[in-house]
């Protein structure tokens, strides 16, 4: 059944009766070519990609609760390709072009809205940071463009350019950049991968590997063995755990990362601003909540909820450039669990295990990847090689001292 | 999320730096034979246990010790908490 406005008119006189579930609820087979672990937005991804682009029938994705219950139905849906680094950009510079293309694609309504991304500057060596990035950018395609405080007078007339205690002195903004419906993503995915034949499995734990002479022929789960020629493992903030079954340790630890949503307002914040002298942003989503966010806790945890000294921190960033949000009530707010890596960038990469595939390491920032590390990982595990632009992802980097530090704080997975 | 410092008595965490597994204390040493991959293993790899955690935490707005703190990284509790330095030292170290 393909969405329509068409569909939707016969529908809205017909009493909605001929909307179907939009993907089956399969029994677990006893094998596939491929099996994907992890129901989120990465591994729905990298199915529905393995399905269209691969020509991949046999095709599982396995997920221990609902899909989409995990950190793409959590995070706050910026999506951007606004890096520095050349084993960065291409990568997400893809990604962005694929949310472009997202909904033709899959026949579902995402609602992409490219509002547009503002990174503020407060000082001069900010700024000249920001042409450095956006010189990197626009070098690997991607559109960047440096306003001036009038500029941004203009766009949010709000913001104090004057006599806040971090002046505003300009910014870097990224027009295509914006948000997304991220559940939306999740069930887009889902449903055109399942429309092209392959097995969603929710309420299915994988609760170890069989591996033999250093090969992975399958997975064990409460719903009983399946078996795999290809296992991908595309968990997010459980990597360590997952990946421990299989006798592996990452250059990964889980943090909490916490977000926040305001009770509705109508329409203030046209784009996403994000705060250059603290660590905040914000954007306002299409229901009028402004959702915001800061730093992660800073300590390992699996708790998916937070701690109150960085609400006060995120607050504060809150108060510096936005007061009158102290004036809008909080409505609510949650956390999510996250790998963070040794150099804050992802890895997708065969493990030293043959028919073990890793996706993982995403940090903060893995929701705007969604696309692109679908494609990537379905280009690893269909062709055993590395997709062009994520050549940088491997597991080796560490170890040899090519490691991606965006932020440029060495080996520091608590503070990127 | 408060930590029983062994000398100030409770303190509230925001007080405090955390640098991450207690496993830190242990460098290699830079003469073996195997140092290359003990110190990739050192600086990169972790267990990131989901449960109870040896982790390091630097009291920076206080006495500026380092502690080991024993946490479940499910809930957040915290059963123990001793001077980094008299950990080092079972260990036959001299800090
Ligand atoms: C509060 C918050 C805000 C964020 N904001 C942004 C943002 O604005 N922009 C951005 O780009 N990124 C953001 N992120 C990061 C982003 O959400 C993640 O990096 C990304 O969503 C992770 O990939 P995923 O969606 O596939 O993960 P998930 O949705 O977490 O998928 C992993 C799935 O694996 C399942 N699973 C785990 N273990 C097993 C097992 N043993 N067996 C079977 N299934 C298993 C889980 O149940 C889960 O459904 C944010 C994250 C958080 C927490």
């Amino acid at each position: 059944m393909r969405y329509s406005g068409l569909k939707v008119i016969r529908e809205a006189v017909t009493g909605h009766k001929g909307w179907r579930p939009a993907w089956r609820d399969p029994e677990p087979a006893d094998y596939y070519d491929l099996v994907i672990v992890g129901g989120g937005g990465h591994g729905l991804a990298t199915a529905h990609y393995l399905a269209k682009e691969f020509g991949q029938a046999r095709v599982a994705v396995i997920e221990k609760g609902w899909i989409g219950g995990g950190n793409v139905g959590r995070n706050t849906t910026i999506i951007r390709s606004n890096y520095l680094l050349d084993g960065n950009e291409p990568f997400y510079e893809m990604s962005l072009k694929l949310w472009e293309g997202l909904e033709q694609d899959l026949n579902y309504n995402a609602m992409v809205s490219q509002r547009g991304i503002l990174n503020l500057i407060h000082s001069d060596n900010q700024r000249d940071a920001f042409i450095r990035r956006g010189n990197a950018m626009i070098l690997n395609g991607a559109d960047a463009d440096m306003l001036s405080t009038q500029d941004i007078k203009k766009r949010y007339p709000f913001l104090n350019t004057q006599d806040a205690r971090f002046p505003i002195k300009g910014g870097l903004a990224q027009h295509r950049g914006g948000t997304v419906r991220h559940d939306a993503v999740a069930w887009g995915y889902a449903r055109s991968a399942d429309s092209r034949g392959v097995d969603i499995i929710q309420n299915c734990e994988v609760t170890g590997f069989r591996i033999a002479n250093g090969v992975c022929t399958g997975v064990e789960t409460t719903r009983g063995f399946i078996g795999a020629g290809k296992v991908g493992c595309a968990v997010a903030g459980n990597s360590s755990r997952l990946m421990r079954l299989a006798n592996m340790r990452l250059p990964i630890e889980s943090h909490v990362l916490q977000a926040f949503v305001s009770e509705g307002l109508k329409p203030v914040l046209p784009g996403v601003i994000t705060f250059g002298a603290g660590h905040f942003y914000c954007s306002q989503s299409d229901k009028g909540g402004l959702v915001f966010g800061g730093d992660i806790d800073g300590y390992n945890s699996y708790a998916q909820r937070g701690n109150l000294p960085v609400v006060e921190d995120v607050c504060e960033g809150a108060m510096a450039i936005f007061p009158m949000l102290g004036r809008a009530r909080l409505l609510r707010m949650w956390g999510g669990i996250m790998d963070m890596s040794m150099d804050g960038s992802p890895i997708i990469d065969k493990t030293h295990i043959d028919g073990l595939y890793f996706n993982g390491g995403w940090c903060y920032g893995g929701f705007k990847a969604t696309p692109a590390s679908g494609f990537a990982f379905a280009h690893l595990l269909a062709t055993d090689r590395p997709h062009e632009t994520a050549t940088a992802y491997r597991f080796d980097r560490f170890e040899q001292g090519r490691m991606i530090d965006e932020k440029g704080m060495g080996n520091q997975p608590n503070l990127h | 999320m408060m930590i029983d410092h062994p000398l100030l008595g409770p303190r509230d965490s925001a007080e405090f730096t955390y640098l991450g597994d207690a496993r830190l204390i242990e460098r290699p040493s830079p003469d073996a034979e195997d140092a290359a991959t003990a110190f990739y293993d050192y600086a990169y790899l972790r267990d990131n246990p989901a449960g109870w955690h040896r982790e390091l935490w630097f009291h920076e707005a206080g006495d500026r010790s380092w502690l080991v703190v024993t946490r479940n990284t499910m809930t957040h509790e915290i059963a123990k908490v001793e001077l980094a330095a008299d950990v080092a030292r079972e260990k036959g170290r001299s800090t």
